[in-house]
């Protein structure tokens, strides 16, 4: 049995998620392909079965955060070993995931790999726009600051966990914009983390998560929850029995 | 009548109108008691401050403020600041365990469609499921 599974969050795909787990079946077939469909109200999940990807289908919009999560716990259970999330709209490219996978096990410590946009600053790198890398620098010398640790891309979807991670994730996961968090998340838990340069195409179709309305709704959340993180007690992740995600005792 | 007197009886009037429509939400299971103590609290805080005729001005006064119904009104904006966190408390919870609903019907749902393509489960249970589905949305 296979023991990695590429994690693809989508929400109204339809066009790019074939092509998405094409590529990925092309670029790296020792994984498994779950398609976490977000609610969508076109025919992403039926295209993405017809592509030959298993589909978890949300009865409504749970956000990233939700939908990424729920493919954690269907790591867990189906007894993955190593998981790395993949958008669904063809940004990220599949030809990254073994270089994930090798750094990923060339250190035994290591519990998660992301592919970073601007490690190597080159000629035809990822652009974005200027709001949105003045954002980015904010979130990433703030999270450099707390764990210690060069962080250059803290938004950056395209990452690879091992067993520990996907337990973790699968427990404890932020509701939206999870990203910035999730790397925060981990070193509060003392996993390590690192970073490996990747290149980023832009989008095949569809709009981006995060419209620039939201951007500053964006910054200020997840800077709080950055900061309340800062005083949160964190669990012991061995023998930790929660259910997936928090809930009030007695609830 | 003096003005005073007119306006105490007005809060007392309000305050008991709350507590009775509170009560009978309660009565016809409209509304949990587990709600309804929060409100009960307030509405029966807001009574006895309208009701007791010394109590409030006596208050004020040692508290500074000069003119009485204003204390009530703050007693009142205090409670209603306690009642809102409470519900935000309650919304945040209950957004949590929808989440976790949700998520768990798509991997019950991704398991039954990999059960039916092994032929462990009848398609007649499939299309029952399908319509219940459908039907919920």
């Amino acid at each position: 049995m296979r023991r990695n599974l590429a994690i693809v969050p989508a929400f109204n795909e339809v066009d790019a998620i074939a092509s998405t787990v094409a590529a990925i079946h092309a670029a790296a077939p020792d994984f498994d392909v779950l398609v976490v469909d977000d609610g969508s109200d076109d025919a992403t999940a039926a295209r993405a079965s017809q592509a030959g990807a298993e589909v978890l289908r949300m009865p409504f919009n749970l956000g990233i955060g939700g939908a990424m999560q729920g493919g954690y716990i269907y790591a867990l259970e189906h007894g993955y070993d190593v998981a790395v999330q993949v958008d669904g709209d063809g940004q990220h490219d599949p030809r990254h995931i073994h270089e994930l996978l090798d750094r990923l096990r060339s250190d035994q410590d290591l519990n998660m790999v992301t592919g970073s946009r601007f490690i190597e600053r080159d000629g035809d790198g990822y652009r974005s726009s200027p709001a949105r890398r003045v954002g980015i620098r904010v979130f990433s010398s703030t999270v450099s600051a707390i764990t210690r640790q060069r962080v250059t891309d803290p938004t950056s979807g395209f990452r690879m966990t091992n067993r520990r991670g996907i337990e973790l994730f699968a427990r404890d996961y932020p509701h939206d914009y999870p990203e910035v968090e999730a790397i925060l998340l981990m070193h509060a838990h003392r996993l390590r983390s690192c970073e490996i340069p990747v290149r980023m195409r832009p989008r095949v179709t569809g709009e981006s998560a995060i419209s620039s309305s939201q951007s500053v709704y964006y910054m200020v959340k997840v800077l709080l929850a950055v900061f309340v993180g800062l005083f949160r007690r964190r669990p012991a992740l061995e023998g930790a029995k929660r259910p997936p995600a928090f809930t009030e005792k007695g609830a | 009548m003096t003005d005073v007197s007119l306006q105490r009886g007005i809060a007392v009037a309000g305050t008991l109108a709350l507590l009775l429509f509170v009560f009978e939400l309660v009565r016809r299971k409209h509304l949990s008691e587990r709600y309804a103590i929060l409100w009960l609290l307030a509405a029966v805080t807001l009574f006895v401050l309208a009701g007791w005729k010394g109590l409030l001005t006596s208050l004020s006064h040692d508290v500074g403020i000069s003119y009485p119904p204003s204390a009530l009104f703050a007693v009142a904006i205090g409670l209603i600041v306690v009642l809102l966190m409470y519900f935000s408390l309650v919304v945040s919870r209950l957004t949590d365990q929808n989440k976790i609903l949700a998520q768990r019907i798509a991997l019950l749902q991704n398991r039954i469609e990999k059960a039916e393509q092994l032929g462990a489960v009848e398609p007649e249970e499939r299309e029952l499921f399908d319509e219940e589905l459908s039907r919920s949305r």
